[in-house]
């Protein structure tokens, strides 16, 4: 598999060095440097999508700030490079150096692992992320269980970032945002189940293909194909269950600055960066996947231009500037607004929403077939 | 060793190290954590029988929702762990014979089948076979009525569990959000126009 790759992606006069060091680590290894191959070349696929991703999150909150500045007539980070472009950069090495204060009566191993309990989940799921027909790292049969099963893990950093210092503020803000994410997940795991029911698939890249099919993409017009029109009401549900899953504006209960102190309250340093780490990458996570799930992912919208994996980016971007957008815009929820919300308004609707489309594929104008 | 056989016992050794820290451990929230660790273990292991749905099913509904709930119960407990210890050596003689039978029984039950099947007899799944499709059509069709039991219980379960709780006249000041949304501003605010006073 590497070798093949390799082969068509290296430059000419580094394929007689490359097939020199194969055959010398077949005479050195023997029957073991086919396992010791494949163990590399996964490391090496694993690096190529987590360095870009770490580079991007950076990005992320630059262009969160520079674009919330420019919506209310503001300029944003400007001081530090052209453009204020190394801001990121800056701020990663400011938190590198300050000091990890951890209160006396914490519980040490406890607080230590809270920040990896948030921001291991969010990096792992990006392992069955596809983003191309054939550029994903692992392509599994349950990838959509998979990735709401380690989404539904972040929660943990959550919980212990709040018992574990041993703070009532602390303890107080994991509480209500532990409580949001637990109850937007039934809603968000309901418009799922309504997605693979038409997609009749737990693959991610079985459910971007199954996109490209139907009516509308038989008159060219391929984006009225994709699931955000028939699925309408479960593309706004899920969006505003991601808002509300990664804790961001209007649902940023567990940090909102002018009422309560968060769950990362007692974090400074590095340990708090790595919670903002996670929740940024959780964020980039949401709008790939509403980009997968409901926007056709890497497909174009209009037959005549070619698919490509810079119509996913695109859209990520989109979604992404949506966020953006909404925390420019949008008051905070009051608490139990927030929980009527999810609870007697999200989830009744998927629940309908589900038998319809249960009835709309048996009956004769299923359009899925 | 095949590969395979020592991610099994990498895994297994975790597991059981998890499993006895979670029944030793004194503080109950390093214990909820050691089970969420076993739970883990127990996942990476159904994955290498092939159980692919089986294992993530495990961590989307036990990690991802039971354990939650339960850690906020050991959390808010906050258990005393001296009253706690206080009547060990008393409980001690009944509690070791009940171990001691679920041992028992337990080593009988894998005894029996382990005695008798060698190998696992399960053939080898196909190149195209979907562990999701069919779970879903077993349960669909040969076991429907036992699940459709299941989820009634669990109804009933939840429906007992909401009656328990709301016993008795509520007394919480919670707002009507219909109330909320059918405000008009002059229901709030009431605009009096008073003549400007003279200054002196």
């Amino acid at each position: 598999m590497m070798v093949e790759t390799l082969h068509q992606l290296l430059p000419g006069f580094l394929i007689p060095p490359f097939d020199a060091l194969m055959r010398m680590g077949q005479d050195t290894f023997g029957a073991a440097w086919p396992d010791l191959v494949t163990l590399v070349w996964t490391v090496v696929k694993v690096m190529l999508i987590i360095a870009p991703l770490l580079l991007v999150v950076a990005y992320e909150t630059f262009a969160e700030r520079k674009v919330i500045g420019w919506m209310q007539v503001r300029i944003g980070p400007n001081r530090v490079g052209p453009w204020g472009l190394f801001q990121p950069l800056a701020d990663g090495l400011k938190v590198l150096l300050k000091e990890i204060v951890i209160p006396a009566k914490a519980d040490k191993p406890v607080y230590l692992l809270a920040p990896l309990f948030s921001f291991a989940p969010a990096l792992i799921a990006w392992a069955v992320i596809p983003f191309n027909d054939f550029l994903v790292l692992a392509n599994i049969d349950a990838s959509l269980l998979f990735v709401m099963s380690v989404t539904s893990i972040g929660v943990y950093g959550v919980i212990l970032s709040g018992w574990a210092p041993n703070s009532k503020y602390a303890f107080l803000g994991s509480m209500r945002s532990a409580a949001q994410m637990i109850s937007y997940e039934v809603a968000m795991g309901l418009s799922l189940v309504v997605v693979l029911m038409v997609s009749n698939s737990l693959n991610l890249v079985d459910i971007v293909q199954g996109q490209g099919r139907g009516l509308f993409a038989g008159m060219g017009l391929k984006f009225l194909s994709w699931n955000w029109l028939p699925l309408l009401p479960m593309f706004v549900v899920y969006l505003t269950s991601i808002f509300a899953e990664c804790n961001r504006a209007p649902f940023d209960l567990a940090e909102g600055e002018s009422e309560i102190i968060g769950y990362h309250v007692e974090y400074s340093g590095m340990a708090f960066a790595v919670f903002q780490l996670a929740e940024y990458t959780a964020m980039l996570m949401g709008c790939t996947l509403v980009s997968l799930l409901f926007l056709g992912g890497w497909l174009s919208p209009v037959s005549f231009l070619p698919d490509s994996i810079l119509w996913l980016l695109v859209k990520i971007f989109c979604v992404l500037v949506l966020f953006f957008w909404v925390r420019a815009t949008f008051p905070r929820y009051r608490y139990d607004q927030v929980m009527r919300l999810g609870w007697k308004v999200f989830i009744p609707v998927c629940l309908v929403w589900l038998a319809v489309v249960a009835c709309w594929m048996l009956s004769p104008l299923n359009i899925w077939k | 060793m095949e590969f395979r056989t020592f991610v099994f016992y990498f895994l297994a050794v975790i597991l059981v190290y998890a499993g006895l820290r979670v029944v030793t451990l004194k503080n109950p929230v390093h214990a909820a954590l050691h089970l969420i660790l076993a739970f883990f273990s127990a996942c990476g292991v159904w994955i290498l029988l092939g159980a692919e749905f089986l294992a993530i099913a495990l961590i989307l509904v036990y990690v991802g929702a039971v354990m939650v709930l339960f850690l906020f119960v050991v959390m808010l407990l906050n258990v005393d762990l001296d009253r706690l210890r206080e009547g060990f050596w008393s409980y001690l003689p009944l509690g070791s014979i009940v171990a001691l039978l679920v041992v028992a029984e337990m080593g009988l039950v894998l005894f029996y089948v382990y005695s008798g099947v060698p190998e696992s007899a399960v053939p080898p799944a196909g190149a195209g076979y979907s562990n999701v499709r069919e779970l879903g059509r077993l349960l669909f069709t040969e076991y429907v009525y036992p699940f459709e039991l299941v989820s009634a219980v669990l109804l009933v379960g939840i429906v007992a569990a909401v009656a328990l709780t709301l016993r008795g006249k509520r007394k919480t000041k919670s707002v009507s959000p219909s109330q909320q949304v059918f405000v008009k501003a002059r229901d709030r605010v009431r605009l009096v126009r008073m003549p400007a006073e003279k200054g002196d």
